[in-house]
Protein backbone atom coordinates (compact mmCIF):
# COMPACT_ATOMS: atom_id res chain seq x y z
CA UNK A 1 0.00 0.00 0.00
CA UNK A 2 1.87 2.98 -0.98
CA UNK A 3 0.46 6.72 -0.01
CA UNK A 4 -0.65 8.84 -3.14
CA UNK A 5 2.29 10.94 -3.78
CA UNK A 6 2.19 14.53 -2.16
CA UNK A 7 2.66 17.57 -4.46
CA UNK A 8 6.01 18.38 -2.26
CA UNK A 9 7.68 15.05 -3.59
CA UNK A 10 6.07 15.49 -6.85
CA UNK A 11 8.22 18.92 -6.47
CA UNK A 12 11.13 17.36 -5.13
CA UNK A 13 11.45 14.68 -8.09
CA UNK A 14 10.86 17.32 -10.86
CA UNK A 15 13.85 19.59 -9.31
CA UNK A 16 16.11 16.24 -8.77
CA UNK A 17 15.68 15.50 -12.38
CA UNK A 18 16.08 18.80 -13.63
CA UNK A 19 19.31 18.87 -11.23
CA UNK A 20 20.80 15.89 -12.74
CA UNK A 21 20.18 17.46 -16.12
CA UNK A 22 21.88 20.91 -15.51
CA UNK A 23 24.53 18.43 -13.93
CA UNK A 24 25.35 16.21 -16.76
CA UNK A 25 24.90 19.50 -19.27
CA UNK A 26 27.36 21.31 -17.16
CA UNK A 27 29.82 18.58 -17.15
CA UNK A 28 29.91 18.35 -20.50
CA UNK A 29 30.20 21.64 -21.80
CA UNK A 30 31.31 23.00 -18.64
CA UNK A 31 34.95 21.90 -19.54
CA UNK A 32 35.40 23.64 -22.55
CA UNK A 33 34.02 27.24 -21.99
CA UNK A 34 36.36 27.54 -18.86
CA UNK A 35 39.63 26.30 -20.57
CA UNK A 36 39.69 23.00 -18.29
CA UNK A 37 41.65 21.10 -19.94
CA UNK A 38 40.21 17.26 -20.87
CA UNK A 39 43.32 15.19 -18.86
CA UNK A 40 41.90 17.49 -15.97
CA UNK A 41 38.11 17.28 -16.06
CA UNK A 42 37.24 14.94 -18.81
CA UNK A 43 33.59 15.71 -20.57
CA UNK A 44 31.14 13.37 -19.93
CA UNK A 45 31.28 12.03 -23.90
CA UNK A 46 35.33 10.93 -23.24
CA UNK A 47 34.31 9.03 -20.02
CA UNK A 48 30.90 7.78 -21.76
CA UNK A 49 33.52 6.31 -24.95
CA UNK A 50 36.30 5.04 -22.53
CA UNK A 51 33.06 3.57 -20.72
CA UNK A 52 32.51 1.69 -23.57
CA UNK A 53 36.24 1.24 -24.36
CA UNK A 54 37.14 -0.53 -21.20
CA UNK A 55 33.65 -2.70 -21.79
CA UNK A 56 35.02 -4.81 -23.86
CA UNK A 57 39.05 -4.02 -24.35
CA UNK A 58 40.06 -3.77 -20.23
CA UNK A 59 37.29 -6.86 -18.89
CA UNK A 60 35.44 -3.60 -16.82
CA UNK A 61 32.24 -6.25 -15.90
CA UNK A 62 35.05 -8.61 -14.70
CA UNK A 63 36.76 -6.08 -12.64
CA UNK A 64 32.75 -4.58 -11.19
CA UNK A 65 32.49 -8.51 -10.79
CA UNK A 66 35.48 -8.58 -8.15
CA UNK A 67 34.98 -5.35 -6.44
CA UNK A 68 30.75 -6.02 -5.96
CA UNK A 69 31.42 -10.08 -5.00
CA UNK A 70 34.89 -8.31 -2.61
CA UNK A 71 31.77 -5.69 -0.99
CA UNK A 72 29.11 -7.98 -0.67
CA UNK A 73 30.92 -10.54 1.42
CA UNK A 74 32.93 -8.48 3.43
CA UNK A 75 29.65 -6.39 4.44
CA UNK A 76 28.32 -10.02 5.12
CA UNK A 77 30.64 -11.21 7.04
CA UNK A 78 31.39 -7.57 8.83
CA UNK A 79 27.51 -7.18 9.72
CA UNK A 80 27.27 -10.48 10.73
CA UNK A 81 30.10 -10.62 12.96
CA UNK A 82 29.45 -6.63 14.44
CA UNK A 83 25.74 -7.88 15.16
CA UNK A 84 26.85 -10.91 17.33
CA UNK A 85 29.85 -9.46 18.89
CA UNK A 86 27.04 -6.46 19.87
CA UNK A 87 24.41 -8.91 20.75
CA UNK A 88 26.67 -10.37 23.02
CA UNK A 89 28.38 -7.46 24.97
CA UNK A 90 24.40 -6.26 25.07
CA UNK A 91 23.41 -8.98 26.95
CA UNK A 92 26.77 -9.12 29.56
CA UNK A 93 27.77 -5.87 30.59
CA UNK A 94 30.54 -7.62 32.25
CA UNK A 95 32.05 -8.71 28.88
CA UNK A 96 31.20 -4.50 27.95
CA UNK A 97 32.97 -3.59 30.71
CA UNK A 98 36.01 -5.58 30.20
CA UNK A 99 36.25 -5.36 26.52
CA UNK A 100 35.42 -1.99 26.00
CA UNK A 101 38.69 -0.02 26.20
CA UNK A 102 40.18 -2.32 23.55
CA UNK A 103 36.95 -2.14 21.44
CA UNK A 104 37.30 1.78 21.72
CA UNK A 105 41.43 1.25 20.46
CA UNK A 106 40.39 -0.66 17.71
CA UNK A 107 38.02 1.62 16.77
CA UNK A 108 39.56 4.56 16.89
CA UNK A 109 42.48 2.95 14.63
CA UNK A 110 42.43 3.69 10.93
CA UNK A 111 41.03 1.01 9.73
CA UNK A 112 42.12 1.31 6.16
CA UNK A 113 45.32 1.53 7.51
CA UNK A 114 45.61 -1.89 8.13
CA UNK A 115 45.44 -2.59 4.16
CA UNK A 116 49.09 -3.04 3.95
CA UNK A 117 49.46 -5.48 6.73
CA UNK A 118 46.49 -7.33 5.38
CA UNK A 119 48.25 -7.80 1.97
CA UNK A 120 51.56 -8.63 3.26
CA UNK A 121 50.40 -11.57 5.45
CA UNK A 122 47.86 -12.64 2.02
CA UNK A 123 49.55 -11.92 -0.37
CA UNK A 124 47.79 -10.41 -3.80
CA UNK A 125 44.62 -11.93 -3.17
CA UNK A 126 40.69 -11.19 -2.53
CA UNK A 127 41.32 -11.92 1.09
CA UNK A 128 43.00 -8.50 2.16
CA UNK A 129 40.30 -6.96 0.66
CA UNK A 130 37.24 -8.81 2.12
CA UNK A 131 39.30 -8.33 5.28
CA UNK A 132 39.73 -4.34 5.20
CA UNK A 133 36.13 -4.19 4.79
CA UNK A 134 34.72 -6.52 7.46
CA UNK A 135 36.90 -4.35 9.83
CA UNK A 136 35.09 -1.41 8.91
CA UNK A 137 31.51 -2.45 8.55
CA UNK A 138 31.74 -4.37 12.04
CA UNK A 139 32.09 -0.91 14.18
CA UNK A 140 28.88 0.84 12.77
CA UNK A 141 26.81 -2.31 12.93
CA UNK A 142 28.47 -3.80 16.30
CA UNK A 143 27.47 -0.22 17.98
CA UNK A 144 24.27 0.62 16.93
CA UNK A 145 23.34 -3.04 17.98
CA UNK A 146 25.17 -2.58 21.53
CA UNK A 147 23.63 0.67 22.35
CA UNK A 148 20.59 -0.54 20.95
CA UNK A 149 20.26 -3.20 23.55
CA UNK A 150 21.56 -0.84 26.02
CA UNK A 151 18.36 1.52 25.05
CA UNK A 152 15.53 -1.15 25.78
CA UNK A 153 13.34 0.68 28.63
CA UNK A 154 13.54 -1.47 31.26
CA UNK A 155 10.10 -1.86 31.92
CA UNK A 156 9.63 -3.76 29.22
CA UNK A 157 11.99 -6.03 30.35
CA UNK A 158 10.52 -5.91 33.90
CA UNK A 159 7.12 -6.98 32.02
CA UNK A 160 8.91 -9.83 30.14
CA UNK A 161 10.12 -10.76 33.87
CA UNK A 162 6.81 -10.31 35.99
CA UNK A 163 5.37 -13.05 32.88
CA UNK A 164 8.13 -15.25 34.03
CA UNK A 165 10.26 -14.97 30.41
CA UNK A 166 13.78 -16.75 30.54
CA UNK A 167 16.48 -14.68 30.09
CA UNK A 168 16.49 -16.42 25.87
CA UNK A 169 12.69 -15.64 25.57
CA UNK A 170 13.61 -11.61 26.98
CA UNK A 171 15.82 -11.46 24.44
CA UNK A 172 13.90 -12.91 21.72
CA UNK A 173 11.25 -11.61 22.17
CA UNK A 174 12.13 -8.13 23.61
CA UNK A 175 15.78 -7.12 22.53
CA UNK A 176 16.46 -8.43 19.64
CA UNK A 177 13.49 -7.13 17.79
CA UNK A 178 13.56 -4.00 19.87
CA UNK A 179 17.40 -2.91 18.11
CA UNK A 180 16.11 -4.02 14.74
CA UNK A 181 15.66 -0.18 13.91
CA UNK A 182 19.09 0.92 15.10
CA UNK A 183 20.44 -2.65 13.21
CA UNK A 184 19.41 -1.34 10.02
CA UNK A 185 21.10 2.14 10.65
CA UNK A 186 23.83 0.47 11.37
CA UNK A 187 23.54 -1.65 8.32
CA UNK A 188 23.25 1.51 5.92
CA UNK A 189 26.34 3.03 7.22
CA UNK A 190 28.05 -0.41 6.72
CA UNK A 191 27.18 -0.42 3.53
CA UNK A 192 28.74 2.38 2.12
CA UNK A 193 32.05 1.72 4.31
CA UNK A 194 32.55 -1.66 3.02
CA UNK A 195 32.80 0.00 -0.47
CA UNK A 196 35.64 2.64 0.79
CA UNK A 197 37.71 -0.86 2.81
CA UNK A 198 37.23 -2.69 -0.55
CA UNK A 199 38.39 -0.23 -2.75
CA UNK A 200 41.36 0.93 -0.20
CA UNK A 201 42.17 -2.64 -0.19
CA UNK A 202 42.54 -2.30 -4.38
CA UNK A 203 44.15 0.57 -4.60
CA UNK A 204 47.30 -0.80 -2.38
CA UNK A 205 47.92 -4.01 -3.88
CA UNK A 206 46.26 -6.19 -6.36
CA UNK A 207 45.47 -7.37 -10.16
CA UNK A 208 41.99 -6.85 -10.01
CA UNK A 209 38.66 -4.75 -8.59
CA UNK A 210 37.84 -1.30 -9.88
CA UNK A 211 40.27 0.31 -7.03
CA UNK A 212 43.17 -1.96 -9.13
CA UNK A 213 41.95 0.45 -12.55
CA UNK A 214 41.42 3.33 -10.95
CA UNK A 215 45.22 2.81 -9.70
CA UNK A 216 46.16 1.78 -13.04
CA UNK A 217 44.01 4.64 -14.91
CA UNK A 218 46.09 7.05 -12.59
CA UNK A 219 49.11 5.91 -13.51
CA UNK A 220 48.88 6.20 -17.41
CA UNK A 221 47.17 9.32 -16.74
CA UNK A 222 43.70 8.06 -17.95
CA UNK A 223 41.19 10.58 -16.52
CA UNK A 224 38.69 9.06 -18.20
CA UNK A 225 39.40 5.80 -17.13
CA UNK A 226 39.53 6.94 -13.53
CA UNK A 227 36.39 8.69 -13.80
CA UNK A 228 34.45 5.55 -14.99
CA UNK A 229 36.26 3.72 -12.28
CA UNK A 230 35.10 6.18 -9.70
CA UNK A 231 31.32 6.10 -11.35
CA UNK A 232 31.10 1.82 -11.09
CA UNK A 233 32.22 2.07 -7.53
CA UNK A 234 29.49 4.58 -6.47
CA UNK A 235 27.20 2.36 -8.41
CA UNK A 236 28.18 -0.69 -6.16
CA UNK A 237 27.37 1.51 -3.33
CA UNK A 238 24.71 2.71 -4.22
CA UNK A 239 23.46 -1.03 -4.61
CA UNK A 240 24.61 -2.58 -2.16
CA UNK A 241 22.84 0.68 -0.11
CA UNK A 242 19.65 -0.19 -1.67
CA UNK A 243 19.42 -3.61 -0.95
CA UNK A 244 20.05 -2.65 3.02
CA UNK A 245 17.08 -0.36 2.64
CA UNK A 246 14.54 -2.71 0.51
CA UNK A 247 15.27 -5.00 3.40
CA UNK A 248 14.88 -2.96 5.66
CA UNK A 249 11.44 -2.02 4.44
CA UNK A 250 9.97 -5.41 4.51
CA UNK A 251 11.78 -6.36 8.48
CA UNK A 252 10.50 -3.02 9.72
CA UNK A 253 7.25 -2.90 8.05
CA UNK A 254 5.31 -2.16 11.14
CA UNK A 255 7.28 0.88 11.76
CA UNK A 256 4.93 4.45 10.74
CA UNK A 257 5.50 5.34 7.36
CA UNK A 258 7.21 8.53 7.24
CA UNK A 259 6.23 11.75 5.58
CA UNK A 260 8.09 11.63 2.60
CA UNK A 261 9.21 8.42 0.70
CA UNK A 262 12.96 9.49 1.45
CA UNK A 263 16.06 7.04 1.22
CA UNK B 1 -9.29 -14.81 52.10
CA UNK B 2 -6.11 -12.75 51.80
CA UNK B 3 -5.11 -12.40 48.38
CA UNK B 4 -2.42 -9.98 48.52
CA UNK B 5 -0.23 -9.58 51.74
CA UNK B 6 2.61 -6.89 52.84
CA UNK B 7 4.10 -7.69 56.53
CA UNK B 8 6.58 -5.29 57.95
CA UNK B 9 8.22 -4.36 54.47
CA UNK B 10 10.84 -1.76 53.84
CA UNK B 11 12.98 -1.03 51.33
CA UNK B 12 16.64 1.03 51.05
CA UNK B 13 17.68 2.39 48.13
CA UNK B 14 21.73 2.98 47.71
CA UNK B 15 22.02 6.47 46.50
CA UNK B 16 25.53 7.88 46.03
CA UNK B 17 26.92 6.57 48.99
CA UNK B 18 24.30 6.92 50.98
CA UNK B 19 20.87 4.50 52.07
CA UNK B 20 17.20 6.00 50.71
CA UNK B 21 14.48 4.50 52.42
CA UNK B 22 11.48 4.23 50.08
CA UNK B 23 8.94 2.63 52.39
CA UNK B 24 9.15 1.97 55.70
CA UNK B 25 6.93 -1.14 57.93
CA UNK B 26 4.23 -1.14 55.45
CA UNK B 27 2.06 -3.22 56.01
CA UNK B 28 -1.56 -4.38 54.52
CA UNK B 29 -3.56 -6.94 53.01
CA UNK B 30 -6.05 -7.09 50.27
CA UNK B 31 -8.87 -9.65 50.60
CA UNK B 32 -9.59 -11.90 47.46
CA UNK B 33 -12.05 -9.54 45.00
CA UNK B 34 -11.42 -6.35 46.89
CA UNK B 35 -9.77 -3.26 44.98
CA UNK B 36 -7.57 -1.04 47.28
CA UNK B 37 -6.11 2.01 46.21
CA UNK B 38 -2.87 3.47 47.30
CA UNK B 39 -2.19 7.19 47.12
CA UNK B 40 0.27 9.18 48.69
CA UNK B 41 2.74 11.97 47.49
CA UNK B 42 5.14 11.68 44.61
CA UNK B 43 8.21 9.92 45.68
CA UNK B 44 6.71 8.16 48.46
CA UNK B 45 7.66 4.89 47.41
CA UNK B 46 4.51 3.86 45.48
CA UNK B 47 5.67 1.54 42.94
CA UNK B 48 8.21 0.28 45.09
CA UNK B 49 5.54 -1.36 47.01
CA UNK B 50 4.21 -2.46 43.69
CA UNK B 51 7.39 -3.86 42.66
CA UNK B 52 7.87 -5.81 45.31
CA UNK B 53 4.51 -7.55 45.11
CA UNK B 54 5.29 -8.38 41.46
CA UNK B 55 8.18 -10.00 42.69
CA UNK B 56 10.54 -7.53 40.60
CA UNK B 57 12.29 -5.82 43.68
CA UNK B 58 13.23 -8.19 46.86
CA UNK B 59 12.20 -6.21 50.16
CA UNK B 60 15.29 -5.08 52.45
CA UNK B 61 13.42 -6.36 55.66
CA UNK B 62 10.12 -7.97 55.49
CA UNK B 63 8.09 -9.80 52.90
CA UNK B 64 5.19 -9.87 50.29
CA UNK B 65 2.65 -12.86 50.26
CA UNK B 66 0.52 -13.66 47.31
CA UNK B 67 -1.84 -16.53 48.17
CA UNK B 68 -0.07 -17.04 51.53
CA UNK B 69 2.74 -17.93 49.69
CA UNK B 70 6.32 -15.70 49.93
CA UNK B 71 6.75 -13.57 46.91
CA UNK B 72 10.58 -14.80 46.21
CA UNK B 73 10.38 -13.67 41.98
CA UNK B 74 7.89 -13.18 39.45
CA UNK B 75 4.80 -15.24 39.66
CA UNK B 76 2.05 -16.06 37.55
CA UNK B 77 -0.42 -14.81 40.50
CA UNK B 78 0.32 -11.37 39.65
CA UNK B 79 0.26 -9.12 36.37
CA UNK B 80 1.16 -5.37 36.83
CA UNK B 81 -0.35 -2.32 34.34
CA UNK B 82 1.96 0.59 34.15
CA UNK B 83 1.25 4.10 32.79
CA UNK B 84 2.82 3.36 29.69
CA UNK B 85 1.13 0.93 27.70
CA UNK B 86 4.30 -1.34 26.94
CA UNK B 87 2.75 -2.47 23.56
CA UNK B 88 5.62 -3.51 21.45
CA UNK B 89 5.82 -1.78 18.30
CA UNK B 90 6.79 -4.52 15.94
CA UNK B 91 3.33 -6.93 17.15
CA UNK B 92 0.17 -6.43 16.37
CA UNK B 93 -2.62 -5.81 19.04
CA UNK B 94 -3.88 -9.24 19.32
CA UNK B 95 0.17 -10.77 19.18
CA UNK B 96 0.80 -7.77 22.17
CA UNK B 97 -2.03 -9.17 24.01
CA UNK B 98 -0.82 -12.36 23.56
CA UNK B 99 2.79 -11.66 24.97
CA UNK B 100 2.15 -13.03 28.65
CA UNK B 101 0.42 -16.73 27.52
CA UNK B 102 2.73 -17.01 24.97
CA UNK B 103 6.19 -16.61 27.19
CA UNK B 104 4.38 -19.24 29.72
CA UNK B 105 4.12 -21.66 27.06
CA UNK B 106 0.81 -22.06 25.98
CA UNK B 107 -0.38 -23.46 23.13
CA UNK B 108 -0.55 -20.97 20.05
CA UNK B 109 -4.34 -21.59 19.31
CA UNK B 110 -5.34 -21.18 23.08
CA UNK B 111 -2.94 -17.77 23.39
CA UNK B 112 -4.96 -16.41 20.02
CA UNK B 113 -8.49 -17.80 21.30
CA UNK B 114 -7.93 -15.64 24.97
CA UNK B 115 -6.87 -12.55 22.93
CA UNK B 116 -9.83 -12.30 20.69
CA UNK B 117 -12.14 -13.33 23.89
CA UNK B 118 -10.54 -10.15 25.39
CA UNK B 119 -10.46 -7.55 22.64
CA UNK B 120 -13.78 -8.37 22.11
CA UNK B 121 -14.40 -7.57 25.78
CA UNK B 122 -12.58 -4.46 25.58
CA UNK B 123 -14.03 -3.78 21.38
CA UNK B 124 -10.79 -3.81 20.02
CA UNK B 125 -11.37 -6.75 17.89
CA UNK B 126 -11.52 -4.88 14.57
CA UNK B 127 -8.16 -3.36 15.54
CA UNK B 128 -6.54 -6.90 15.93
CA UNK B 129 -4.13 -6.52 13.50
CA UNK B 130 -3.59 -3.19 13.64
CA UNK B 131 -0.34 -1.96 15.05
CA UNK B 132 0.05 -0.19 18.55
CA UNK B 133 0.93 3.22 16.74
CA UNK B 134 -2.53 3.12 14.93
CA UNK B 135 -4.20 3.22 17.51
CA UNK B 136 -5.39 5.85 20.53
CA UNK B 137 -4.13 6.26 23.66
CA UNK B 138 -7.14 4.49 25.39
CA UNK B 139 -7.17 1.93 23.00
CA UNK B 140 -3.70 1.46 23.94
CA UNK B 141 -4.25 1.19 27.31
CA UNK B 142 -7.26 -1.01 26.79
CA UNK B 143 -4.80 -3.16 24.67
CA UNK B 144 -2.37 -3.22 27.63
CA UNK B 145 -5.30 -3.94 30.17
CA UNK B 146 -6.36 -7.31 27.40
CA UNK B 147 -2.54 -8.38 27.80
CA UNK B 148 -2.47 -7.82 31.88
CA UNK B 149 -5.70 -9.91 32.24
CA UNK B 150 -4.76 -12.71 29.44
CA UNK B 151 -2.24 -14.54 31.80
CA UNK B 152 -5.32 -14.98 34.67
CA UNK B 153 -3.69 -13.73 37.15
CA UNK B 154 -5.41 -13.62 40.62
CA UNK B 155 -3.90 -10.38 41.74
CA UNK B 156 -3.57 -7.15 39.40
CA UNK B 157 -0.89 -4.54 40.66
CA UNK B 158 -1.90 -1.17 38.84
CA UNK B 159 0.30 1.77 38.63
CA UNK B 160 -1.06 4.76 37.75
CA UNK B 161 -2.85 3.26 34.64
CA UNK B 162 -4.79 5.70 33.48
CA UNK B 163 -2.76 8.87 34.34
CA UNK B 164 -0.87 9.50 31.02
CA UNK B 165 -4.63 9.94 29.02
CA UNK B 166 -6.57 12.36 28.58
CA UNK B 167 -9.83 13.15 30.86
CA UNK B 168 -12.12 11.90 29.12
CA UNK B 169 -10.73 8.64 28.17
CA UNK B 170 -9.70 8.13 31.42
CA UNK B 171 -13.47 7.84 32.61
CA UNK B 172 -14.02 5.43 29.90
CA UNK B 173 -10.78 3.61 30.71
CA UNK B 174 -12.06 3.17 34.91
CA UNK B 175 -15.44 2.16 33.71
CA UNK B 176 -13.68 -0.68 31.58
CA UNK B 177 -11.63 -1.43 34.83
CA UNK B 178 -13.94 -1.36 37.13
CA UNK B 179 -16.37 -3.66 35.25
CA UNK B 180 -13.80 -5.90 34.31
CA UNK B 181 -12.61 -6.23 38.08
CA UNK B 182 -15.70 -7.06 39.06
CA UNK B 183 -17.01 -9.66 36.86
CA UNK B 184 -13.90 -11.54 36.52
CA UNK B 185 -13.57 -11.31 40.60
CA UNK B 186 -10.00 -10.16 40.50
CA UNK B 187 -8.24 -8.52 43.31
CA UNK B 188 -6.41 -5.16 42.83
CA UNK B 189 -4.09 -3.12 44.29
CA UNK B 190 -3.98 -0.07 42.04
CA UNK B 191 -1.66 2.93 42.67
CA UNK B 192 -2.97 6.23 41.95
CA UNK B 193 -2.12 10.24 42.34
CA UNK B 194 -5.97 11.09 41.24
CA UNK B 195 -7.98 11.04 44.51
CA UNK B 196 -11.42 10.59 42.38
CA UNK B 197 -9.87 8.03 40.99
CA UNK B 198 -8.77 6.10 43.96
CA UNK B 199 -12.43 6.74 45.73
CA UNK B 200 -14.92 5.75 42.29
CA UNK B 201 -12.90 2.57 41.72
CA UNK B 202 -11.95 0.83 45.11
CA UNK B 203 -13.57 -1.01 48.11
CA UNK B 204 -10.39 0.98 50.21
CA UNK B 205 -8.52 3.49 50.05
CA UNK B 206 -4.45 3.31 51.86
CA UNK B 207 -2.73 6.95 52.18
CA UNK B 208 1.40 6.66 52.09
CA UNK B 209 3.36 9.51 53.70
CA UNK B 210 5.72 11.39 51.95
CA UNK B 211 9.41 9.40 51.60
CA UNK B 212 9.95 7.24 53.67
CA UNK B 213 6.49 5.98 52.75
CA UNK B 214 4.22 4.70 55.52
CA UNK B 215 0.29 3.75 55.66
CA UNK B 216 -0.79 7.05 57.78
CA UNK B 217 -4.30 6.44 57.10
CA UNK B 218 -6.82 4.17 55.95
CA UNK B 219 -10.74 4.54 54.73
CA UNK B 220 -13.23 2.19 53.40
CA UNK B 221 -14.86 3.84 50.56
CA UNK B 222 -18.73 2.01 51.97
CA UNK B 223 -20.35 2.72 48.70
CA UNK B 224 -22.27 0.53 46.25
CA UNK B 225 -21.66 0.30 42.84
CA UNK B 226 -17.74 -0.59 42.53
CA UNK B 227 -18.34 -1.97 39.03
CA UNK B 228 -20.11 1.38 37.94
CA UNK B 229 -17.63 4.77 38.49
CA UNK B 230 -19.77 7.06 36.72
CA UNK B 231 -22.63 6.64 38.70
CA UNK B 232 -20.16 7.04 41.73
CA UNK B 233 -18.82 9.93 40.41
CA UNK B 234 -22.31 11.69 40.83
CA UNK B 235 -22.80 10.63 44.57
CA UNK B 236 -22.57 13.39 46.71
CA UNK B 237 -20.67 11.50 49.66
CA UNK B 238 -17.47 11.26 47.17
CA UNK B 239 -16.81 14.91 48.17
CA UNK B 240 -16.28 14.11 51.91
CA UNK B 241 -13.76 10.62 50.89
CA UNK B 242 -11.93 13.40 49.14
CA UNK B 243 -11.76 15.41 52.09
CA UNK B 244 -10.79 12.97 54.12
CA UNK B 245 -7.87 11.67 52.19
CA UNK B 246 -6.51 15.67 52.19
CA UNK B 247 -6.35 15.76 55.37
CA UNK B 248 -4.81 12.54 55.51
CA UNK B 249 -2.15 13.97 52.43
CA UNK B 250 -1.76 17.41 54.40
CA UNK B 251 -3.12 19.16 51.85
CA UNK B 252 -4.28 22.90 53.01
CA UNK B 253 -7.71 23.36 54.49
CA UNK B 254 -8.52 25.91 51.85
CA UNK B 255 -8.00 24.29 49.00
CA UNK B 256 -9.62 21.33 50.28
CA UNK B 257 -12.88 23.60 50.81
CA UNK B 258 -12.59 24.47 47.02
CA UNK B 259 -11.89 21.18 45.91
CA UNK B 260 -15.34 20.28 48.04
CA UNK B 261 -16.91 22.80 45.94
CA UNK B 262 -15.42 22.05 42.53
CA UNK B 263 -16.32 18.10 42.98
Amino acid sequence: MRPARSPLARRGTIASLALLVIFLAAWQWGPSLLGIPHFIVPPLSMVAEEFVRMWHVSSLPFHTGITAAEVLVGFALGSLMGAVIGYLLGISPTAEFALSPYILALQIAPKVAFAPLFILWMGFTVYPKILVAILIVFFPVMINVLTAIRAVDPDLINLARSFKATRAQIFWKIEFPASMPPFFAGLRIGSTLAVVGVVVGELVGGNAGLGFLLAFGEGQANTPMVFVAILLLTLVGGVAYLAVILIERRVLHYMPARPLESL
Amino acid sequence: MIRLEYRNVTMRFSSGGGTITAIRNVSLSVADGEVVAVIGPSGCGKSTLLNIGAGLLAPAEGEALVDGERVEGPNSHVAFMLQKDLLLPWRSIVENVMLGVEIKGFARTECRRRAYELLDTFRLKEFADHYPHQLSGGMRQRAALARTLAVDPSVLLLDEPFSAVDAQTRIMLQQDLARTLKQAGKTALLITHDLLEAVILSDRVLVMSARPGQIVDEIEVDMADRDDPLKRRRDGKVSGFIARLMDGLHIGEATADLAREAV
